[in-house]
């Protein structure tokens, strides 16, 4: 799907994400598990089941916190696991079964998620809005068969190539690619950026 | 070629011929976000640099999610839509206008239009002919300042509801039912286009409720075909001339798939908790409690909703262990309830009325749930912590079934009334 001059954009989108790592990683010096390397995410697995829904991922009953995320992302995925947000560290990552995001348009979900440290989602699909959101602001999410990975698992990903390697298993999982326009949003760092330098859309 | 309804008004607004699967950069007609995704869409407005909004008259501002405000956080989040609207040249619908997706059906929405809104359930403006979709609050950020967004034009499912409505089943049976079959991500991407022959002779309230479920199987948008019981609607609404406009997909345009459903072997639906694919038929339900109704939201508060629960709750007292609230979708949908009686019937078998817009829904106020308790609603989501408590367990349904449940102090079959 992706041509060349795709690619060199969605590397430069994989450097920005990486660097921003780095300095997260920076802050955290603690956490072995988060690795740097080019174009490679590397982290530890939290695992959620199917139909991970906007609901449980950002609980309305914070709708109140929705002005600010700092604070909403202390509860993010609260109601499918009450310690997530304790437990999570920069480049981790959180994978799901079928259908995750599923619900409400509510961008504070995919923004929490990120916020809170989780390098990419993996998940065996999404559901549209979150999908769209999630590349709008700049959050990896993949497709893939998510049945080989499990909870606590070390997974590093190749987001350039398409590879996520099962260090814990030893074995290897490919992820569908994104339809070009999202890679080119991705590459400018999500939608606002691609506007604000287009003066409008340019995709 | 023969043209979807998607690829025929997608096409239009992109200004070139579209087939499913193209992406295009469409105009777009109705733009709107609400309280909940409305202040992360103005702070992104502000962050692209605009301060106006490109569409005015067609760009609103919904306060229906917290309304009135519960809470100091939110009143400054209202605070913040109130100001961007009035400096931005934006509509502002405030808190006593009702749910955003009724507002947008009584008065912005025309057929052929493409609607895009912050709140998932913005396809309900699809019973009208629109390309009604949600999206995020950025991707709506966008819209507002640009009247402008990208699609991929859908491939579409037809779905065909034919033969007689049984008694005691309704729109939001149809749709529950059609929701079990293809499960709650059996659409993902999609348009989903309803016709037949049961559909069409259904009114334009059911058409709302149905469409408004479209995003429950994960679609893009759900679908209806104009017809005069459209043009009635918006006449009737005081819309204006060439508002109304024919709506209908090509003969052999192409599906990706069509699912007929024969409605005579529909009976009660509901959804069991915690996802709206869980459906069984009442009578197979095992005895269930219920501790508190909700009879309202986008999905089923509107005039034709009330109706039918105030027919079956007449003269009757819901059971005294039961809460039963009830929220009109908007204020012309609580005046007429009031006009035509049903409200004094709702009220004397034991009703809490809430003020139009989204109550107990989403979990933000006004009726949230304690632990254990069981909540049979008529909106479209049960998701677990939906109303507020996710040690709560929420059930969907009809408004006549949730009315006779209300009495009964169970979920009950409504045909035990109606028949
Ligand atoms: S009534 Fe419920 S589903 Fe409808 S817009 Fe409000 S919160 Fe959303």
């Amino acid at each position: 799907m992706a041509n060349s001059c795709e690619n060199k954009k969605m590397e430069n989108e994989l450097k920005r994400q990486e660097n921003k790592m780095q300095s997260k990683t920076a802050q955290t010096s603690t956490n072995a598990q988060t690795s740097t390397n080019a174009g490679i995410l590397k982290g530890r697995v939290f695992k959620f089941g199917n139909d991970i829904s906007t609901d449980l991922i950002a609980p309305g009953r914070y709708f109140h916190l929705r002005s600010n995320l700092p604070e909403l992302a202390k509860h993010v995925l609260e109601d499918a696991d009450p310690e997530f947000a304790k437990k999570i560290q920069p480049g981790d990552f959180v994978v799901g079964g079928k259908n995750f995001g599923l619900g409400s348009s509510r961008e504070h979900a995919p923004a929490i998620i990120k916020i809170a440290g989780t390098g990419a989602v993996l998940a065996k699909s999404f559901a549209r809005i979150f999908f769209r959101n999630s590349i709008n602001i700049g959050l990896p999410v993949l497709v893939c068969d998510t049945d080989k990975i499990d909870e606590g698992d070390i997974l590093k990903i190749d987001l350039k190539n398409g590879i996520i390697k099962n260090e814990t298993k030893n074995i290897e999982l490919k992820f569908n690619p994104l339809p070009e326009v999202m890679i080119k949003i991705l590459s400018e760092g999500g939608l606002v950026e691609h506007i604000t330098k287009n003066r409008g859309f340019n995709l | 070629m023969p043209k979807t309804i998607s690829e025929k008004i997608l096409g239009e607004h992109a200004g070139r011929d579209l087939t499913a699967g193209d992406i295009a950069i469409v105009d777009v007609d109705v733009v709107m976000a609400q309280d909940g995704t409305g202040p992360l869409a103005v702070s992104r407005i502000k962050k692209m640099g605009f301060s106006k909004v490109a569409n005015p008259t067609k760009s609103i501002f919904f306060i229906d999610h917290g309304a009135p405000s519960p809470r100091k956080e939110l009143a400054d989040s209202h605070k913040v839509l109130r100001e961007f609207a009035s400096q931005s040249g934006a509509k502002l619908s405030d808190i006593n206008q009702g749910v955003c997706h009724q507002i947008l059906a009584e008065s912005y929405v025309c057929p052929g239009n493409i609607v895009i809104g912050a709140d998932s359930h913005t396809c309900t403006s699809g019973a009208l002919g629109a390309f009604a979709t949600g999206m995020g609050s950025t991707d709506i950020a966008v819209g507002f300042a640009l009247s402008k967004t990208w699609l991929m034009v859908p491939h579409t499912i037809k779905v065909i509801f034919y033969g007689k409505l049984p008694a005691g089943v309704y729109a939001k049976d149809l749709i529950i039912y059609l929701i079990g079959k293809i499960t709650a991500d059996g659409a993902t991407y999609k348009a989903i286009e309803f016709s037949g022959s049961t559909v069409e002779s259904l009114g334009m309230e059911e058409r709302f409720t149905i469409a408004n479920m479209a995003v429950e199987a994960g679609a893009k948008t759900g679908l209806f075909a104009t017809d005069t019981i459209t043009k009635d609607y918006l006449d009737k609404q005081g819309r204006p001339d060439g508002c109304y406009r024919d709506i209908f997909a090509d003969d052999g345009a192409s599906y990706e798939q069509s699912i007929e459903i024969d409605v005579s072997k529909i009976e009660p639906i509901i959804s069991k908790p915690h996802t709206v694919d869980n459906t069984k038929f009442v009578r197979e339900l095992d005895k269930t409690k219920i501790d508190q109704v909700l009879i309202g939201t986008c999905t089923n508060g509107r005039l034709s909703d009330l109706a039918i629960a105030a027919k079956i709750l007449d003269g009757k007292k819901i059971a005294s262990w039961v809460r039963l609230l009830v929220v009109p979708a908007s204020k012309d949908v609580y005046l007429d309830a009031i006009k035509t009686g049903i409200m004094e019937k709702l009220i004397n078998a034991g009703a809490t009325i809430i003020n139009p817009g989204c109550g107990p829904c989403v979990g933000v106020h006004e009726g949230t749930l304690a632990d254990g308790e069981v909540c049979l609603s008529t909106q479209n989501r049960n998701f677990k912590g939906r109303m507020g408590n996710p040690e709560s367990f929420i059930y969907l349904s009809s408004p006549a079934t949730a009315a006779w449940s209300a009495v009964k102090g169970y979920i009950s079959d409504p045909r035990e009334v109606l028949v």
